[in-house]
């Protein structure tokens, strides 16, 4: 095929308009007529609300509408559970708007619409709000204390789910180890924080009873599914929309209130009714996620085979537990990382806390597990004396070894966890090289000599990404145009979906990428698909596009070979045109074939027009559409994985650490990832290197901070410190290619990746900074004053 | 996050100016640069019932470099300020600390003025000025007056100006033949609010400090002893370090300041 | 409360409007003049999502009431491309390089970079000159690294030796 181009570094068709503004998020759509939202946000924790009136709110100059809980009427309801799971004994999740109890700072307590932004705030202050405070549970231990007071009034306890797995026998692998330790360590809440909050604009045609919704949502069919459902309005009716989304990071799959209340105000109103979320109320409203505290018993032979561990952790799930126990799952399955550990227990308990619910942000408990066996694997190496990279490579799973199945554990897609290929051993040797490891202890030596402090970090880690059921895709030759078209059920949240599919039919097809238009986030373009999250999109989307494209290549290939008049396997696809081999005069362009493909030929251009000078492309006696044909050079296609495939890479930096003042500089860093068969490589570092800086802001800058009685200490973007250019490295980023034997394409996601390790590496790396003092980082992140603190109270070798 | 309502003015001249303070006193809030005010305005964190904006008033911007001082009209912008050779070769200590404030596209629009009126104990300049023991002019219908650094600021967000005056101008004095200075600062991010800075004078054997981020007003402190230093300071501890942390590091810029200022001071003299 | 009259030249063109005196420019730039290439990101001045040019100079819109702007000539993201068609060498080397992903961030960063182009006016930006002069612009998908070598490679484009 003379057009490759799968697998190269293609520049993305979305960037021009992106760049020259003339992108379409949702607070751009141009909506004259709408009336805007604000809501009232619980200011407490947790508390008890004795009087709101809304009625000095209501008569305020230009306010249409306060709504409250008692407004809603049947559509007072609770948010859907939205992954349910027997081991949540009182799963919880919000109402739209709070009745008589709140569950933490910034819960929607009532709604106010008005013909600006600016005028719905002014009568948010307008609202009476009185409230007895109840006792905020904060403290994820504390929660699970005997006579702990209780998040939701109404239950018995903090804990919202508890689960026990068990692979091989963790007590006989204790018995049999020469090396037994324990260790405790936690890691923070964060949150992805993308640089578009949440928005909703909801259009109600009355008349057509027709509700269009433009969405941040990762999940548009999750939305037109549920308000179809919700409204009573038939599901063709429900159109969501998002033309472009600025980042999503998994907060934006999750099911808000506004999603709701937006679309329903919508409805009453008949006016387009717009809620754009403001940064503090992103802070406040919007998913968090990351607190973990794990305790681990770890047991090992005396060369440093680990032959079992025991982990117990607290997963601190807010308020609400509206995704279920997905996160912990996630963390749990992912524990053992790329190692064998043929023997493990994992015991979690999910706890309720007055704080903001907490969905997985990109990562999803795998920064958590990572962080955990990285770190225990830099301690036995300690224990049994071989350096860090000898210990990783005597725990990995061999080649050979793969599909490697982990045994009774069950992934979030609800199957055994089978990881289906990789070359750990090749994917550690390329990292250390990229990052001048064998160089290193001298570089290390010389800068002490200087007074500065050094360290150098590893971390490796396997990620299960691709997840079903499956996706869906639309392809068609556009008659008009001659371009492909690409449908797809999945929104783009930025990371290059469009070039990435693009990619995927153009190779199918035999033509430039840029020739594909690839539309995403239409529910009315695609309506079958799931959504966008979980590293998934390349891998189940992808598949799904080239099945489609097949199709299309193959039907292109019948209908010209009848128009041509030769056999089909003379025929080659090449440059958007089918020709004769040895022939290439004899040819049809993919339009003139899409023209033919249909029986009314519309003859408005010189192609419709050379179109008619073919044979036709269907050889039919009878009917010109015979039965079991369709007009149009089109198919759709699907794909659904068989179980999860995993992704894998390998992390480093060199970090300097200033023993007087606590401060950390990442000096430089090195990746190398493997995602199977990479369409883009451009792309995928993109990922990887993003990733990477968000892991930065989770080991040294980014921590959600809360007081003692659930009040947000740094909601805003000069507190909870988002890292600068100024604050992130120069990294160098290698691939390694390992197939997935299980789809096709041979794709594995690559989109949560990057930020896993870090979080692990770093605390590595400071050990390393510090090892003249006796120094083991255990709790992420840090920042300057504690690792002072960790310096100061660190006995001196 | 839009701004409560309030009455707008934006006066030709200075004297406009001055009688609408006069006239609405500590009901409005003057508009400089907005750098500080509109994020509060924003947040509502401060709704007050009018705004003064000294936008128009071209008569307070100008940088005038003299042997003695580098005397700074209030509506300057940091950028002006920074990008003026004149006054970095009489006082080079203020580019090294507007360097330091926030980020350039924040001190287009920041002004001189603003940043010292604001009197953020945090903040840079104001350390600046009581470093090199500047002064600044306010007017009133009432007159003119002059303050010293060391009598101006009083307190977080708070200095010693009156309800009807505004701040004209900040006098640097320039720095003395051999002598040196530094500002050093330790900050989360770049660009962040330091967690503790030092504007540090080395002149004829004297060494003057002034520390910010470590009390309600710019701390003042002669002599190079990093723990009397840190003993002068009065922290507090927040969610980006304890006061103890902050103690710390008073000491090390200390060291720091004072080494890298008697490293100029040699260099130039 | 009342209104005032606000005149802005935004990309060339004269915009007179009736306005608040609390809108902020942002919002007037987004919605009264109808350019939604300048975004809005946290309304109190730290991602810089909202950078446009004003006289020249590179400033945060949700820091600035419209009525400071009255008489001012603004520059969005969206007057940045040669009347004459094709995008700025800034656009282009962001496309190049890959330096932006979701988008959201973009006009802020090419905005601050163009000033920053504009008053450096020279190819051999280092690194360390670039990441300081974009720090006051937040990305949550790039890892920067990439914008970095955008802002490297116009620079190269405008001012090198061909």
């Amino acid at each position: 095929m003379s057009t490759r181009v799968f697998g190269k570094p293609i520049r993305r068709n979305e960037d021009e308009r992106l760049l020259t503004g003339l992108g379409s998020y949702v607070d751009d759509i141009s909506a004259p007529t709408a009336v805007h939202v604000a809501f009232l946000r619980s200011p407490e924790a947790h508390a008890r609300i004795v009087k709101l009136d809304v009625s000095r709110a209501r008569e305020h100059p230009g306010v249409v509408a306060v709504y409250t809980h008692t407004d809603l009427g049947e559509h007072d309801i609770e948010l859907p559970l939205m992954i349910p799971h027997p081991c949540m004994p009182y799963p919880k999740t919000q109402r739209l708007l709070a009745h008589d109890e709140v569950h933490y700072v910034g819960q929607t307590i009532a709604m106010v619409v008005a013909e600006s932004r600016y005028v719905a705030e002014d009568a948010l202050e307008l609202i009476e709000l009185d409230y007895d405070p109840l006792p905020a549970v904060v403290d994820i231990e504390a929660a699970l204390e005997d006579g702990a007071s209780t998040t939701h009034t109404d239950s018995p306890g903090n804990v919202g789910a508890h689960l026990e797995q068990k692979v091989g026998d963790p007590d006989a692998a204790f018995r049999e180890a020469d090396v037994v330790f324990s260790e405790r360590y936690s890691i923070e809440r964060s949150a992805g924080m993308a640089m578009e909050t949440r928005g909703v604009l909801a259009d109600y045609d009355a008349r057509r009873q027709e509700l269009t919704v433009w969405d941040t949502t990762q999940a548009p069919l999750t939305i037109k599914g549920s308000l179809g459902s919700l409204f009573g309005i038939p599901y063709n009716k429900v159109r969501v929309k998002q033309p472009d989304i600025g980042g999503g990071f998994g907060t934006k799959v999750m099911f808000y209130p506004d999603e709701v209340l937006v679309p329903w105000a919508a409805i009453q109103l008949e006016r387009p009714v717009k809620y754009i979320e403001d940064r503090i109320e992103h802070f406040i409203g919007s998913t968090h996620e990351r607190k973990q505290i794990h305790d681990i018993e770890v047991a090992a032979t005396a060369d440093g085979v680990v032959l079992g561990l025991r982990d117990r952790f607290i997963h601190d799930t807010g308020a609400y537990i509206p995704y279920g126990i997905a996160i912990a799952q996630v963390a749990a399955t992912q524990l053992p990382g790329p190692y064998r550990v043929p023997n493990f227990s994992v015991e979690f308990t999910a706890v309720y806390t007055n704080t903001v619910p907490v969905t997985p942000y990109r990562g999803c408990g795998r920064p958590q597990a990572c962080m955990v066996i990285e770190r225990v694997m830099d301690r036995l190496a300690t224990e049994v004396g071989v350096d860090r990279v000898e210990i990783r490579r005597r725990n990995y799973i061999q080649p050979e070894e793969f599909p490697y199945h982990r045994g009774d554990i069950l992934f979030a897609d609800g199957l055994p966890v089978t990881i289906d290929s990789g070359q750990y051993d090749k994917q550690l040797d390329l990292l250390l090289e990229t990052i001048d490891w064998e160089d290193f202890p001298a570089e290390k030596e010389q800068a002490r000599a200087e007074g500065r402090y050094l360290g150098i970090g590893i971390a490796n880690y396997v990620e299960g990404t691709g997840l079903g059921p499956y996706e869906g895709a639309h392809v068609q030759i556009e008659p008009t145009t001659g371009k492909v078209w690409v449908a797809t059920g999945l929104t783009s949240i930025g990371q290059g979906l469009e070039t990435a599919l693009a990619q995927v039919a153009a190779e199918e097809l035999g033509v430039e990428a840029h020739d594909v238009l690839v539309v995403t986030g239409d529910t009315q373009a695609m309506p079958w698909g799931v959504a966008t999250f979980a590293s998934r999109a390349a891998v189940v989307s992808g598949n799904a596009v080239a099945v489609a494209a097949l199709e299309v290549r193959n039907k292109a290939l019948g209908y010209a070979a009848n128009m041509l008049e030769a056999a089909t396997d003379d025929l080659e696809l090449a440059d958007g045109k089918i020709f004769v081999r040895g022939a290439p005069e004899r040819h049809v362009t993919l339009k003139q074939v899409a023209i033919a493909s249909n029986p009314l030929r519309y003859a408005f251009d010189d192609d419709a027009r050379a179109a008619t000078q073919f044979a036709p492309a269907r050889r039919a006696d009878g009917p010109q559409l015979p039965p079991g044909e369709e007009p149009g050079l089109e198919a759709t296609g699907y794909y659904s994985p068989p179980h999860a495939t995993w992704a894998s890479g390998a992390h480093a930096a060199v970090v300097e650490v200033d023993i007087a003042t606590g401060e950390l500089t990442y000096v430089r860093y090195a990746a190398v990832h493997d995602c199977g068969t990479v369409i883009n490589p451009m792309i995928v570092e993109g990922q990887v290197m993003g990733g990477v800086a968000q892991g930065i802001g989770g080991s040294f800058y980014e921590r959600m901070a809360y007081d003692d009685t659930g009040q947000r200490r740094n909601a805003s973007f000069m507190d909870f410190l988002v890292p600068y250019a100024t604050e992130v490295p120069a990294m160098r980023l290698e691939h390694l290619e390992t197939p997935s034997p299980l789809n096709p394409k041979g794709i594995k996601g690559a989109g949560e990746a990057g930020c896993i390790p870090v979080p692990a590496l770093t605390a590595s790396a400071i050990d390393d900074a510090l090892s003249d003092l006796d120094v083991t980082i255990r709790d992420m992140p840090l920042d300057p004053c504690s690792l002072k603190a960790i310096i100061d109270a660190a006995p001196t070798r | 996050m839009k701004p409560a309502p309030f009455e707008y003015h934006a006066p030709e001249t200075l004297d406009e100016a001055l009688r609408l303070k006069s006239e609405l006193g500590p009901e409005a809030s003057v508009l400089a640069g907005g750098q500080s005010l509109v994020p509060m305005l924003n947040m509502r964190l401060a709704s007050p019932e009018a705004l003064i904006d000294l936008r128009k008033l071209d008569e307070l911007r100008y940088i005038n470099v003299a042997d003695d001082a580098v005397a700074v009209g209030a509506m300057t912008t940091h950028r002006a300020l920074e990008r003026s050779d004149a006054a970095y070769s009489a006082c080079p200590l203020i580019r090294e600390a507007l360097g330091l404030v926030a980020h350039a596209v924040v001190r287009n629009r920041g002004t001189i003025g603003g940043s010292v009126a604001h009197a953020d104990p945090a903040a840079e300049l104001p350390s600046v000025l009581v470093a090199l023991g500047g002064k600044v002019k306010v007017r009133s219908l009432r007159g003119e007056r002059e303050i010293a650094a060391a009598d101006l600021f009083t307190f977080h967000f708070t200095t010693s100006l009156e309800p009807d005056e505004l701040l004209t101008e900040i006098s640097f004095p320039a720095l003395e033949q051999g002598a040196g200075s530094a500002f050093l600062e330790i900050s989360r991010r770049h660009g962040d609010y330091a967690l503790a800075g030092a504007a540090c004078v080395v002149s004829n054997g004297n060494t003057r400090l002034a520390f910010t981020g470590v009390g309600p007003i710019p701390v003042f402190v002669e002599g190079d002893d990093p723990d009397a230093a840190a003993a002068a300071t009065s922290p507090s501890d927040d969610i980006h370090a304890t006061a103890d942390y902050r103690r710390q590091l008073v000491r090390v810029l200390t060291s720091r300041a004072v080494g890298l200022a008697r490293e100029r001071a040699q260099v130039s003299g | 409360m009342s209104s005032r009259n606000v005149t802005v030249t935004v990309n060339g063109s004269t915009f007179e409007r009736e306005v608040e005196p609390r809108l902020l420019l942002s919002d007037f730039l987004r919605h009264d003049v109808g350019l939604t290439g300048t975004h809005v990101g946290c309304e109190h001045g730290v991602c810089g999502c909202c950078t446009v040019r004003v006289d020249g100079e590179a400033v945060r819109s949700c820091l600035m009431f419209a009525v400071q702007a009255d008489g001012a000539e603004i520059l969005t993201v969206e007057g940045l491309a040669p009347a004459e068609g094709g995008m700025h060498p800034l656009q282009e080397a962001f496309k190049e390089c890959h330096g932006l992903q979701c988008g959201f961030c973009t006009p802020g960063f090419v905005m601050a970079a163009s000033a920053y182009l504009d008053e450096q006016q020279r190819a051999d930006l280092t690194d360390e000159e670039v990441r300081e002069a974009i720090s006051g612009n937040l990305c949550r998908c790039t890892g920067y690294q990439n914008i970095v070598e955008a802002v490297k490679l116009a620079a190269k484009t405008m001012y090198g030796a061909s």
